[in-house]
């Protein structure tokens, strides 16, 4: 008699049938069909949606800003924590991107995005030290830093904005550049997405962001680097809200002391759309950046498809409802059929 | 103007608040010395006050520049005072401040046509005159209104501008701030009357609110132009519409194609009046704004306007003005900014 009795014995049905079992079940393909849907139908309605060359750029362009962060937000998440302060993350970066340029015209791009990069990341520790070293739920935290960063930027630029004039002409260029017809910063996005969401997948720092999501307290008795690890998130999380910022300042060539205002908010959106717990310990990027191309995309085609602006809102705040209902269906079901197996098990013994 | 950004950065807004307050203290004891001499010296030298919406903001800062020319002028003393961000009670204790300094006149832009109204009574009981400028409050709070531009003269220069790019014929749609907005809606509802009064060929054809957010505004524009193919021209009655619209415009295959026009100010809009995206925009001139304000405070001082209609005095190089209904005196049209004299503004 063996002494390690699986909790649940491995599946009996074949390979082939499990992995297209759970491409149906999966969270990403689910929100990736939608997706599509939204683009087809707009498209029916207005074909310049997808075939002008303006609706081709925009479609991949207009969702990168929100891809950067969710992609960010999706790391924070996954440890059972969140990171509210992104979007004031992303506003000071964003000035301070256009600061640079117009106090040092000669600076190479490279080196503005660099350091807007490690700007983000600065922000993101102070957030990992806090939550890490008080102990007190990221909720209030990142909320403290999210005012404090806000208010950072208010005393810094006032009612000063960076116009477009004050910066380089390669760097604004650079928002609408295309690489065979996609847009160089949609190219940026997805080289994070496949960086991080490998990262995630794969290594072993990834895979213990997971396990402290999943049970805290376990991953602390198993001995995992805990706080280490949650820093860790939060500076990504952090210097990702920087590029978004370098992002964001090439792309609309303008920053006022409101850029990036509620920003956070449709981040962790798009991370909960596309599939990640709020709790923690489950979703991947991969579902993030979907949710992240859905949410923008459906705000682009309501008004195509003439739908009024007072009802955009509440059709995305349907949506979020929807997938944290979804979820919650999902995760009971999963649940009770594991208490289910348990019982089996136990009553075969 | 931007009620978002206000809500959401509450808590900063009031922390800065507390802040100011202490540096508003500190900044009153400094001038005490002086304001107490002009005090005693009467008419010889008149104090006058700018409080604008608040500080480090370019727009002010050129109406100031103006406020500041005509005090120099006419051989008074001035003084810029106000918060960092533009709350609606953040101006009080400036206003109580200077009425303590016994300034002669205060000149306000109001962040909120009520909030402010008590402090500005009680200076008006110590003596001080109050102008208000560019935004109003309650006319019963204050002595004169410098109006930069009358509802229907904004909406006005916009329809004609809009006329004269497109052609006076074809599809137009106006991209405005929030849905809410007071002002926006007034000119609006004023555009869309000239339009069919005086330009029948013209048709709008879309109302969209970029809730004076430079990505929605964007987003907005790009959805505006899908969506109506026959688009001619767009109307922007706002400053972060009309960059936000300019900056999409500039990158888009319908550059040149559609027109673009509204309000705006010269350094938003630089770079798109010179690269061609944008024909003509307008709005009024800050620093004659300032000036006249200036101009009108002293008048009040001096005791040759009351604030009655029909009572007229001169302001320097702008000449002479009269004062209208509700103690309101009009700085004139809106101005026109264009590729040959954006170089000589800088707000």
């Amino acid at each position: 008699m063996s002494t390690d009795t699986l909790l649940v014995e491995p599946s009996a049905v074949s390979p082939t049938k499990r992995i297209v079992g759970e491409l149906l079940r999966s969270r990403e393909i689910a929100v990736a069909v939608v997706f599509v849907l939204v683009v087809a139908l707009t498209t029916i309605k207005s074909p310049n949606f997808l075939f002008s060359s303006d609706g081709w750029r925009d479609l991949l362009l207009t969702p990168c800003l929100l891809l950067i962060l969710a992609v960010g937000q999706t790391a924070v998440i996954i440890t059972r924590n969140v990171d509210l302060s992104v979007g004031s993350t992303l506003g000071l970066t964003a000035y301070f991107t256009g600061k640079l340029f117009s106090d040092h015209p000669g600076l190479p791009i490279i080196a503005v995005v660099v350091l807007g990069m490690l700007f983000g990341a600065v922000l993101g520790l102070v957030n990992g030290l806090l939550v890490a070293i008080f102990k007190v739920p990221a909720l209030v935290i990142t909320l403290g830093t999210l005012y404090i960063y806000r208010g950072i930027f208010l005393t810094w630029a006032g009612s000063d904005r960076i116009n477009a004039g004050d910066m380089p002409k390669d760097f604004l260029s650079l928002g609408t550049k295309t690489v065979l017809t996609i847009p160089v910063l949609t190219i940026v996005g997805l080289v994070v997405l496949a960086a991080v969401g490998y990262y995630l997948h794969t290594a072993r720092g990834g895979r213990e962001l997971y396990a402290i999501g999943s049970d805290p307290d376990a991953a602390v008795l198993y001995g995992l680097k805990v706080n280490r690890r949650i820093i860790g998130a939060f500076v990504l999380s952090g210097a990702l809200a920087g590029l978004a910022g370098v992002v964001y300042t090439a792309r609309y060539g303008t920053v006022s002391s409101n850029a990036g205002l509620g920003m956070e908010l449709q981040a962790v959106g798009a991370a909960v759309i596309g599939g990640v717990a709020i709790f923690g310990g489950s979703g991947t990027v991969w579902g993030a950046a979907i949710g992240a191309f859905l949410l923008v995309t459906i705000n682009r085609a309501l008004p195509v498809v003439g739908i009024s602006d007072f009802w955009q809102r509440a059709v995305v705040g349907a949506l979020i409802l929807g997938a944290i209902v979804l979820d919650r269906v999902l995760s009971a079901r999963q649940e009770r059929r594991l208490v289910a197996a348990r019982e089996e098990t136990r009553s075969a013994r | 103007m931007k009620v978002r950004n206000r809500r959401l950065s509450a808590l900063a807004a009031v922390t800065l608040v507390a802040s100011l307050a202490l540096t508003a203290c500190g900044g009153s004891d400094s001038d005490g010395g002086s304001d107490g001499a002009s005090g005693g010296g009467g008419g010889g030298n008149t104090t006058v006050t700018f409080l604008p919406k608040n500080l480090g903001n370019p727009y002010f800062d050129t109406s100031s520049k103006g406020g500041k020319a005509a005090v120099e002028e006419f051989g008074g003393t001035f003084d810029e005072v106000g918060p960092d961000t533009a709350s609606p009670d953040a101006q009080v204790q400036f206003i109580n401040t200077a009425a303590q300094q016994g300034v002669n006149a205060l000149v306000v832009s109001a962040n909120d046509p009520e909030a402010i109204c008590d402090a500005l009574n009680e200076a008006s009981d110590a003596g001080t005159k109050i102008v208000t400028f560019d935004s109003d409050t309650n006319p019963d709070c204050r002595d004169l209104f410098i109006n930069q531009a009358t509802a229907d003269g904004i909406a006005k220069v916009q329809v004609d501008m809009i006329a004269e790019q497109i052609g006076d014929a074809g599809e137009v749609a106006i991209l405005s701030a929030a849905a809410n907005a007071t002002n926006q809606n007034a000119w609006i509802d004023t555009m869309k009357k000239e339009l069919e009064a005086s330009h029948p060929n013209i048709k709008l054809v879309d109302t969209v609110y970029g809730d004076d957010d430079d990505q929605t505004s964007f987003d907005k524009t790009a959805a505006l132009l899908q969506s109506h193919p026959n688009l001619k021209g767009i109307i922007s009655p706002t400053t972060v519409g009309i960059a936000a619209a300019a900056r999409y415009l500039s990158t888009s295959e319908y550059k040149g194609k559609v027109a673009l026009t509204g309000l705006g100010t010269p350094n938003q809009m630089r770079e798109y009046v010179k690269d061609g995206t944008v024909t003509e925009f307008a709005l009024w001139n800050p620093e004659d704004l300032g000036y006249l304000a200036a101009y009108a405070a002293k008048a009040l001082v001096d005791g040759d306007i009351s604030g009655k209609e029909g009572d007229s005095f001169t302001a320097g190089k702008l000449g002479d003005f009269t004062v209208g209904a509700d103690a309101t005196v009009l700085l004139g049209e809106p101005y026109r900014f264009n590729k040959d004299n954006i170089d000589d503004f800088d707000f």
